[in-house]
């Protein structure tokens, strides 16, 4: 059991550093956005549902209560992060910043 | 959504017909506040229940058209056919997100990537199926919704071709049919 989570808890790590590796590489601001959706799905999801899966060791009625209310973190992440990642987009878009496109790099 | 188009006084003396314009909108209400309740407490003693129980019985006497305006018996199916959807969902934000990791890794990364902006239409009416694409295809990542009017109209930025050629696709699909809309 604990290998198991120790395991998920390395994947949600190696999701986290690819999307911060990736926002560090991506040229332009609006690509940079796209790794960070990496790290608000895939690895708060991994990483929360590592933790649940914890916290039901001994199985008691609270235990399961509380692992209920870690699901719910990635209920509303799931809920907010796309309408946050839009309006910062929506954001950039109407003060008029261009996208970084391949035709721009090699001008 | 349609919520924030009506003044809030209007819904608690507005006249009722029926049953099933009010009495399920607030049987539901009342479960959800009352299970939630139980959640966030996580104690039981009679006390803690009984105020739970009266708070929440308050909260959706009063404001029991919020979460459903207007109730239909359809609002079930839909539901059940939105909880279907949701494994699909996360086993392609899951492609996806191997798909980024790959590109995030990648070491000629300026050359295999190609941002774009794709503009559709679809013939989504109602607020909530928009609002589920738009959603949905920004939790993906790789694709953001930069904007989505009511019209259906939508803007998405993607990353690189293979993204923006799978674009309106399955999911729009899947949506529509959650929503019984025609594509």
């Amino acid at each position: 059991m604990d290998i198991f989570v120790i395991c998920l808890l390395t994947i949600g790590l190696f999701f986290f550093f690819g999307g911060a590796v990736g926002i560090i590489r991506m040229p332009g601001f609006y690509t940079r956005l796209h790794p960070a959706g990496i790290l608000d799905t895939m690895g708060i999801l991994v990483m929360v549902v590592a933790l649940a899966i914890y916290n039901l060791h001994q199985l008691t009625f609270e235990s399961v209560l509380l692992t209920i209310k870690i699901l719910l973190i990635v209920f509303f992440v799931f809920l907010s992060s796309p309408t946050a990642t839009h309006s910062i987009v929506d954001a950039g878009m109407r003060a008029g910043l261009r996208y970084w496109t391949k035709k721009k790099e090699k001008e | 959504m349609t919520v924030s188009t009506r003044s809030p006084g209007q819904n608690s003396c507005k006249q009722t017909s029926g049953y099933l314009k009010s009495f399920f909108p607030f049987l539901i209400t009342f479960f959800i506040m009352f299970l939630s309740w139980i959640v966030l407490s996580g104690k039981f003693e009679p006390l803690l229940l009984w105020l739970g129980g009266i708070s929440s019985f308050f909260v959706s006497y009063y404001f029991y058209d919020l979460i459903f305006p207007d109730f239909k018996l359809k609002y079930f199916t839909v539901f059940f056919r939105f909880v279907r959807y949701i494994p699909w969902i996360l086993f392609e934000i899951l492609k996806a997100n191997f798909h980024l990791l790959y590109i995030a890794f990648h070491p000629r990364l300026k050359e295999i990537i190609d941002p774009q902006i794709v503009i559709f239409k679809t013939n989504l009416k109602s607020d909530i199926a928009i609002t589920t694409l738009a959603n949905s295809i920004t939790l993906t990542p790789g694709t953001i919704t930069v904007s989505a009017n009511s019209d259906g109209v939508f803007k998405v930025h993607a990353l690189d071709r293979q993204t923006a050629e799978a674009l309106p696709g399955v999911m729009l699909e899947k949506v529509a049919k959650i929503f019984g809309e025609k594509i």
